[in-house]
């Protein structure tokens, strides 16, 4: 019910009602901008949004996602790092 | 795609899974002795499923589902009132398809459909709207249901009618909202709970702060989170962390769709056109003061409760669950899905007894569809063994 999916908003189709074309995995739908419609209608466009039921709800931030990789990213770092470690101890211990 | 794959990606699975296990064994938790994370929303038990998360970690991780299904906390006497507006000669009921099976005390919509009844599954109320352009000279009703994340929706949609004057169309409101029912499982004495994995587009709509009150006064983790593996595992290892560190904090793993304080437009067209109703019935869970929401009086000509006269206010409340049906059970946790007697025999996803079947977002279908049918654990998953 609550599921939602990242789309692009490819053209304004009519500014009155707040409806754009969106791009979602494929397949074009036009939905409402309203909930992210705060500047001007036209910057909307190669926008990245979460569309849930016909509504584009939030923009996606960029920023935001590159961060959650990265944190991600680190992690998988940390952990070859911790995998070194105990590959060291081994090899100190002659158990490798 | 942009913004599901990277967040899929198997290695970046690998670390956070040994990270989440070098966490879980400093916390000292195991499979006698767990920590007990819930996920709100029926969106991430579905994931969870999916996924086989709840394999892929450590056994000292055990996931309770929560109340987050709006299609398994409807009581049967909503979908008895939906059917009696469908009904009607002159009406179009318009709904999500996935309320279309779930099972009133009479029938569900599907059989009413069956009979005779004009209803049709939309993608979304503008849909419905749309219907109501086309055919003015009969009345087009769309069965508002859903949490946050769905009430924009129809709040915008039913503003677009008043904009048009578009008089044949109205919403049967049963949308809900999330923090009552949280503060009333944190308040059950016998629920153990160590953290939460906090909805998503639930968020986006209301912001972060609306959780404080389970850091600041329950003194527990919550980590909202996105739908993607990689968002989840991300998440339990945040809560992992707070658990272990003895903090209890709201964070927000979902940055690059939830705002910390929501969207603005969002929460302007809930305001403009619902109110909260004193209180609103749960599956399960009874009666939850402030949790449900109807149409403020200044949008009477699009609340089809009023319209119809059904509903809350048109009579006593009947309040009925099928024979032998632990929905509510399974809902508060006290048994795991296969510990009801109905399941897999007397309730399959094909003939549901009880709303958990019908949703894939049910914590029963989610059981059912990825093969935790043999699993033979009727224990109570998380009520303390003391009453």
């Amino acid at each position: 019910m609550c599921l939602g999916i990242p789309g692009q908003i490819t053209e304004i189709t009519d500014a009155d009602r707040l409806m754009a074309m969106a791009d979602v995995s494929g397949v074009r739908r036009e939905v409402s901008v309203a909930c992210i419609a705060t500047g001007a209608l036209q910057d909307l466009v190669g926008e990245w949004a979460l569309i849930h039921v016909g509504f584009a709800m939030s923009l996606i931030d960029e920023d935001e996602a590159a961060k959650t990789l990265e944190a991600l990213r680190g992690l998988g770092e940390a952990q070859e790092t911790l995998e070194a470690m105990a590959e060291g101890d081994a090899a100190l211990e002659g158990t490798q | 795609m942009r913004y599901v794959e990277e967040f899929r990606d198997p290695v970046a699975a690998k670390a956070v899974l040994a990270a989440i296990e070098t966490v879980v064994d400093e916390i000292g938790a195991t499979a006698e002795k767990p920590v007990h994370i819930m996920e709100i929303c029926g969106g991430h038990t579905h994931a969870i499923f999916r996924y086989g998360l709840d394999r892929l970690t450590p056994a000292g991780i055990e996931f309770i589902h929560g109340p987050g299904c709006p299609v398994c906390v409807l009581p049967m006497s909503r979908i008895d009132e939906c059917v009696e507006i469908a009904e009607r000669a002159e009406v179009i009921f318009c709904t999500f398809g996935d309320a279309m099976r779930v099972p009133g005390t009479k029938k569900s919509l599907m059989q009413a459909k069956a009979d005779g009844a004009d209803i049709r599954m939309v993608y979304s109320p503008l849909d419905a709207l749309e219907i109501a352009r086309r055919n003015p000279d009969r009345e087009v009703v769309f069965f508002g249901l859903g949490f946050e994340t769905t009430t924009p929706s129809t709040a915008l949609s039913i503003q677009q009618a008043a904009r048009e004057e578009l008089s044949n169309f109205s919403v049967f409101c049963n949308h809900i909202t999330v923090p009552p029912p949280i503060k009333a499982l944190l308040d059950d004495p016998h629920m153990v709970l160590d953290g939460f994995v906090g909805p998503g587009h639930v968020s986006m709509v209301i912001g972060t702060h609306p959780y404080d009150f389970i850091a600041e006064e329950y003194g527990k983790p919550i980590v909202v989170a996105g739908f993607e593996p990689l968002d989840l595992l991300q998440s339990v290892l945040m809560v992992l962390r707070q658990i272990r560190d003895g903090r209890a904090e709201v964070e927000n793993q979902y940055a690059r769709v939830v705002p910390e304080h929501g969207n603005p437009v969002s929460l302007a067209a809930i305001d403009d056109v619902y109110q909260a109703r004193p209180s609103f019935e749960w599956r399960g869970l009874g009666e939850i003061d402030a949790s449900g929401l109807r149409i403020r009086h200044a949008y009477a000509a699009y609340d089809a409760e009023e319209k119809f006269r059904v509903g809350y206010g048109a009579g006593p409340r009947l309040v009925a669950e099928p024979e032998g049906c632990a929905c509510g059970l399974v809902m508060t946790g006290r048994i795991r899905p296969t510990g009801c007697t109905q399941y897999g025999t007397g309730c399959t996803p094909e003939m549901p007894l009880g709303a958990l079947m019908v949703s894939s977002e049910g914590a029963c279908a989610a059981y059912y569809q990825y093969g935790a049918m043999m699993t033979d654990d009727p224990a109570p998953a998380v009520m303390e063994a003391a009453e």
